[in-house]
């Protein structure tokens, strides 16, 4: 059983919805990203997700795209990721899905991409521009060798596009629960119970809410009504606004286990 | 076995031209590119549509464009025949409104009341904002901010028309972040907002759809060429930033296999310096923007900084359609730099009393070289895309002339 499967079979039993924790990788620097792994991990993160920083995310708002300058300013490279996986990798089973536009996957090669980032113990992709119509020969590799590939849908989803991505999709489906890019937003859309309910008609897979959840309040109600959350931006931001290591550790702790705890209440 | 598709009836149905094009974007936009589709396929059957549009391409824009012969700089050079294409007469000053217009009318039939563009030059977000005032739809314009310094008449211009400027501030803070910043709100607002891209680039059905507003360049320059010369012409050169002038241009003469095809590129401060914006000269297939395209981009994938003198040709990518022509071999893409494009610019200035947009002027520059080459009796039409005042300025400073 994947990494990815175990951990929702673990959570179902306990009755508990998934916190996923995005932080893109590199920001301000790899070292500080393996630290801060491990302080999300101990504050009861379910699965991190690893942004990789790109000169053109296109489907990222200001506080993402930022962290992405930055880590392009620190050196970091898909390759570096990948590395940086295989050392976490060493004292971590979490399970670990990768962010990242198409175009570095693309010019790493797609199935040297595929069979690296699996030898360093990557779970799981999430290409947000490459949706299953283009994705044709990386899925395919992908699902040969055993790597996720996690597919998005959308407020403006149809019908059959919820069946295309509930047939496509491997791991979880990523609910982005916004019409609008990455970012912390004040409000749970209103018909965010509705939508998740028209996805879990047709998809067997676990269904997790990202994209504008800003702390624990709007965790738990999108928890309610879903099987976890995925919370990037507000982490992101902790990571920009702390520079000293020490409060970046404290605060991120903090924050990480505040909305675990949040969701844990939500049944 | 599968017939290869012949290339004038790409894209195939999913926006691919060969490997290139396609719709490499967030999920949130598919269903729109599919609305786009069926919209933009049900106008193009549709009479009362084109009726339409060709009444405004005719009464507004100023269409039919000249096909003018350049006696003059044919004199000069002393070699092939030089026709123009007027597209700098057209309304607004460049060949950007003929997709606007069409892209318009597209937005009222949808019932979409905002539109939004990315604009490098200024010349598409002119077009756009021209577009937005004559039917009546708000307009939002996402331009760099290194653009808005370079190119400060058409910031005045679009503002005088009504629309917003909204600058961009992150990446190069030019055509590319620019690009990317309309993409984004479009994320945001795609419910009630058409976003009208200003070349042939974006996820399907953009390449085509303004390959099909763009085409008119060719189709008239088809029948006007035969006026004249009674026959094809030999050459034809268009400046390629994202390519949309160089493909309405081509597109009709595809399948005349007679009629060499070249689109020039920005060589910027010469390909050896790396500053460039000669994304098919130097360039790999990669993806950007929602499409698969030739690209500038370093070995983990980030894409380069690309650099011109013109900002609407300073642009790391291209237009999908251009990629599989070039790897066909049905068109050629030469570069030309600043420096050779400035000569260019003064060239038809002098000789013919047409001062030409610094997009265009890479076309003058690169005929500059070719025309000597050719015989007396044979033909060369260039796409004039626009007109220059926009860079006076600009060419003044680099000159080191005070204004």
């Amino acid at each position: 059983m994947s990494r990815i499967e175990n951990c929702f079979q673990k959570l179902r039993k306990k009755n508990q919805k998934a916190l996923v924790a995005f932080i893109t990788a590199g920001d301000p620097d790899l070292s500080a990203t393996q630290k801060i792994f491990s302080v999300i991990e101990k504050n009861g993160a379910d699965i991190i997700e690893l942004g990789v920083p790109f000169s053109d995310p296109l489907a990222d708002g200001p506080v993402i795209q930022a962290a992405s300058q930055r880590a392009l300013e620190s050196g970091t490279t898909l390759k570096k990721i990948i590395r940086l996986v295989g050392e976490i990798r060493k004292t971590s089973e979490l399970p670990i899905v990768l962010m990242t536009s198409y175009n570095p996957v693309f010019a790493y090669g797609q199935k040297l991409f595929v069979d690296d980032a699996l030898k360093a113990g990557v779970d799981g992709v999430i290409i947000p521009d490459l949706p299953p119509e283009e994705a044709g020969e990386f899925d395919a590799h992908a699902k040969k060798q055993g790597l996720d590939m996690i597919h998005l849908l959308a407020p403006t989803s149809t019908e059959d596009r919820i069946r295309l991505i509930a047939n496509a999709s491997r791991g979880f489906i990523y609910y982005v629960s916004l019409t609008g890019t990455t970012g912390v937003k004040s409000e749970v859309s209103g018909n965010l119970e509705a939508k998740v309910q028209s996805i879990k008609r047709v998809a067997k897979l676990p269904v997790l809410v990202g994209f504008g959840i800003s702390g624990p309040d709007q965790a738990k109600k999108a928890a309610v009504v879903s099987d976890g959350v995925i919370v990037g931006s507000a982490i992101v931001r902790l990571i920009e606004q702390n520079g000293n290591p020490a409060d970046l550790e404290a605060k991120v702790g903090d924050f990480v286990a505040s909305v675990k705890q949040a969701i844990s209440s939500s049944g | 076995m599968k017939q290869p598709m012949k290339q004038m009836q790409l894209p195939d149905e999913r926006g691919h031209f060969g490997v290139f094009g396609g719709k490499y974007v967030i999920e949130t936009l598919m269903p729109a590119l599919k609305e786009l589709e069926q919209v933009f396929a049900s106008a193009q059957n549709d009479p009362s549509f084109q009726k339409d549009l060709k009444y405004y391409l005719r009464q507004y824009v100023g269409r039919p464009t000249p096909l003018y012969f350049a006696g003059n700089l044919t004199r000069q050079l002393g070699g092939a025949k030089i026709y123009l294409k007027r597209e700098d007469l057209n309304h607004t000053g460049a060949h950007k409104i003929n997709n606007t217009i069409g892209s318009a009318l597209l937005a009222l039939r949808m019932n979409k009341k905002r539109v939004i563009a990315e604009t490098g030059a200024g010349q598409h977000g002119v077009a756009t904002a021209t577009a937005a005032a004559l039917f009546g739809l708000e307009c939002d314009v996402f331009m760099g901010e290194k653009d808005i310094q370079r190119q400060a008449l058409n910031v005045f211009r679009m503002k005088l028309l009504g629309a917003n400027v909204i600058p961009v501030s992150s990446g190069t803070r030019t055509l590319k972040d620019a690009t990317s910043e309309a993409i984004r709100n479009w994320i945001t607002t795609v419910e009630t907002t058409h976003y009208i891209i200003g070349s042939v680039v974006g996820p399907h059905p953009y390449p085509m759809m303004v390959r099909e507003f763009q085409k008119i360049i060719g189709e008239e320059v088809t029948g006007q060429i035969m006026d004249i010369e009674k026959r094809m012409p030999d050459v034809c050169v268009a400046c390629v930033g994202g390519g949309s002038n160089a493909m309405g241009l081509f597109y009709p003469f595809i399948e005349h296999e007679e009629t060499r095809l070249i689109g020039v590129e920005a060589a910027g401060l010469g390909i050896e310096t790396g500053k460039h914006g000669a994304s098919l000269s130097e360039g790999k297939a990669g993806v950007l923007h929602g499409m698969m395209s030739n690209l500038l981009y370093d070995e983990d994938g980030q894409i380069k900084e690309a650099h011109s003198v013109s900002a609407g040709l300073d642009y790391p990518g291209v237009g999908a359609e251009h990629s599989h022509l070039n790897e066909t071999g049905r068109a050629q893409y030469v570069p030309v730099t600043d420096e050779e494009a400035l000569e260019g610019f003064k060239l038809l200035s002098r000789a013919e009393g047409i001062i030409p947009a610094l997009e265009s002027a890479h076309a003058i520059a690169y005929v500059s070289k070719l025309a000597p080459e050719m015989k007396k009796d044979e033909i060369i039409v260039i796409c004039l895309s626009g007109r220059g005042d926009k860079d006076v300025n600009q060419v003044a400073e680099i000159m080191g002339v005070p204004l």
